[in-house]
């Protein structure tokens, strides 16, 4: 069994930059105000955090800089971490997290793009980030912007939705180089994945990582590993974080 | 309608690098030559309509106004939660140009006829539609709204009327039976038979490709107390609009077109026509059962 004192213990540990500050896990405590997160929060927090603080070319001074990385949350409802990662970058600010989901808030459930900085699209419902995703790293490259990398974050069980397939036999088939897809794997499919979920991507001609989710040096690994011509996924495993 | 799509799509992708176009296989070989032109604006997805409108979102998102084109079906009916948030809900907008219509190929059967794709698009805001009912005013509509930004429909058919009537879609009395006549509103294709319908009535008969936004104004200004609506896709798509126009006047409204009813029979596009009452003698006998209720 785990505890509220030791989970959060390890949120903190796993949310920790590399210069020692905790700056992440008292932030996401102010969206959590009580109540109990579900498993994808904890499960998330971790790539969201190399993301912004390792790999993202993205600032709150760049958010509107159309050469920037993109980081698109496909899973829309691991949002407490996504705030309090926002939050601890400066997009948000941190009094925002106090209100999550009340009525003046601009924080909801699932996160609005037209109402959070940095925020890059509106997600809740399943299966929409991966082809919004192919889209915008196709739009760039259309502009001549070979620069900007177009990250997305989806959940093992979010690839149930059939509108991935279409877009993961499309970007492998066609190649879309400046596309990471980061599915955090914590066994939530109801019928699981036969052959591993990295395998959906490969058979397609993506590069593909599986790498320990919380992991944070083989996760910024994983997620600067792509190279050449082909869309790259990371498979993060993570053990069910729920509290208990 | 289509030929006419095709060669001004193809132009505007030649002249301005900010116009994108998104299919999903259908009419890919009449726009092989501007994909070979335009390999990175002209995406053939395969047979993915939910990709088609996310790959169209994203394209948008990083500033290239996208052109979506497909089945009317497979378009909007398909791919309607793709059109809500994968364009709607990111406050972006795409061209989206169906060919079809209600019923273009009636032997294909129920799953390539759309009459509802209007009143599907009806239930979004601010949605710009445009139903034309001559190919020559395919290139103009389609020029204005590619350069807007807001999101559009543009709903091509093989049906057409004898002659075009280009304009912005305001109304255009095509026939003026006086002050205070019955009015009847045609959209489209529909043009044709309505007048010839009405030619021994007293009907004022107005003409428009632009359901949505519909010209309020131009209804104010012609209506009496009978107003008469014949449009091509599901009777009634356009009665709450009419009905919040003239909210503050007494009046009737007959609003004819497709039937909701799946009528599982082949045939052609102009039996259909037929059968939902929308050819001259369909539509005569409603028109006329309408403005004579005493005799009925």
């Amino acid at each position: 069994m785990t505890t509220l004192a030791t989970t959060t213990a390890r949120i903190a540990e796993a949310a920790a930059p590399l210069d020692g500050r905790l700056p992440v896990a008292p932030l996401l405590e102010r969206v959590r105000a009580g109540r109990k997160f579900g498993p994808n929060v904890y499960s998330t927090l971790d790539v969201l955090w190399v993301l912004y603080d390792r790999v993202l070319r993205v600032t709150p001074t760049t958010a509107d800089d159309p050469d920037r990385d993109r980081f698109l949350l496909s899973k829309g409802h691991a949002v407490a971490g996504y705030y309090a990662v926002l939050a601890a970058k400066g997009f948000v600010p941190p009094d925002w997290l106090d209100d999550q989901g009340g009525p003046e808030s601009r924080l909801g459930d699932h996160p609005d793009r037209t109402l959070v900085p940095g925020v890059e699209i509106g997600s809740g419902s399943l299966g929409h980030g991966l082809g919004l995703a192919v889209g915008t790293a196709l739009g760039l490259r259309a502009q001549g912007r070979l620069e900007p990398r177009v990250y997305v974050l989806l959940g093992d069980a979010e690839l149930d939705e059939g509108s991935n397939h279409e877009a993961i036999a499309y970007a492998g088939a066609t190649g879309v180089p400046n596309l990471t897809a980061i599915v955090v794997d914590n066994s939530s499919a109801t019928h699981g994945w036969a052959g591993g979920l990295a395998s959906r991507f490969t058979v397609n001609g993506w590069t593909a990582v599986t790498v320990d989710g919380r992991d944070h040096a083989a996760l910024y690994t994983a997620l600067t590993g792509h190279h050449g011509h082909r869309p790259h996924v990371v498979v993060a495993v993570v053990e069910n974080g729920e509290q208990s | 309608m289509r030929e006419s799509f095709v060669d001004t799509t193809t132009t505007l992708l030649a002249e301005n690098p900010r116009t994108a176009l998104v299919l999903a296989d259908i009419s890919a070989e009449a726009f092989a030559p501007a994909q070979r032109r335009h390999p990175d604006r002209v995406l053939n997805l395969g047979i993915r309509e939910q990709l088609m409108l996310g790959v169209a979102g994203g394209l948008a998102l990083t500033g290239l106004r996208p052109i979506v084109h497909s089945y009317a079906p497979f378009l909007v009916e398909r791919a309607y939660e793709q059109i809500k948030l994968d364009l709607d809900h990111q406050a972006v907008s795409a061209v989206l140009v169906s060919v079809g219509a209600s019923y273009d190929r009636a032997a294909a059967g129920r799953t390539h006829l759309s009459p509802a794709d209007v009143s599907l698009l009806d239930t979004l805001a601010g949605w710009t539609v445009h139903v034309p009912g001559h190919p020559a005013e395919v290139p103009g509509l389609l020029r204005a709204t590619v350069a807007a930004d807001g999101p559009a429909y543009l709903r091509l058919s093989t049906l057409r009327n004898e002659r075009p009537h280009v304009g912005d879609g305001s109304l255009v009395v095509v026939r003026d039976a006086g002050a205070g006549a019955p009015l009847l509103v045609a959209v489209g294709p529909t043009l044709d038979a309505a007048l010839a319908a009405v030619a021994e009535l007293p009907v004022t008969v107005a003409y428009t490709h632009r359901p949505r936004p519909f010209d309020i104004a131009g209804l104010r200004a012609l209506a009496g107390t009978e107003v008469i609506l014949v449009e091509p896709y599901l009777a009634g798509t356009s009665t709450r609009v009419v009905a919040a126009a003239l909210a503050d006047r007494p009046h009737r409204l007959l609003a004819l077109g497709i039937g909701r009813e799946e009528l599982r029979r082949y045939g052609s596009a102009e039996d259909h026509t037929r059968w939902h009452g929308l050819d001259a003698a369909g539509l005569r006998r409603s028109v006329t059962d309408f403005l004579s209720p005493a005799l009925v």
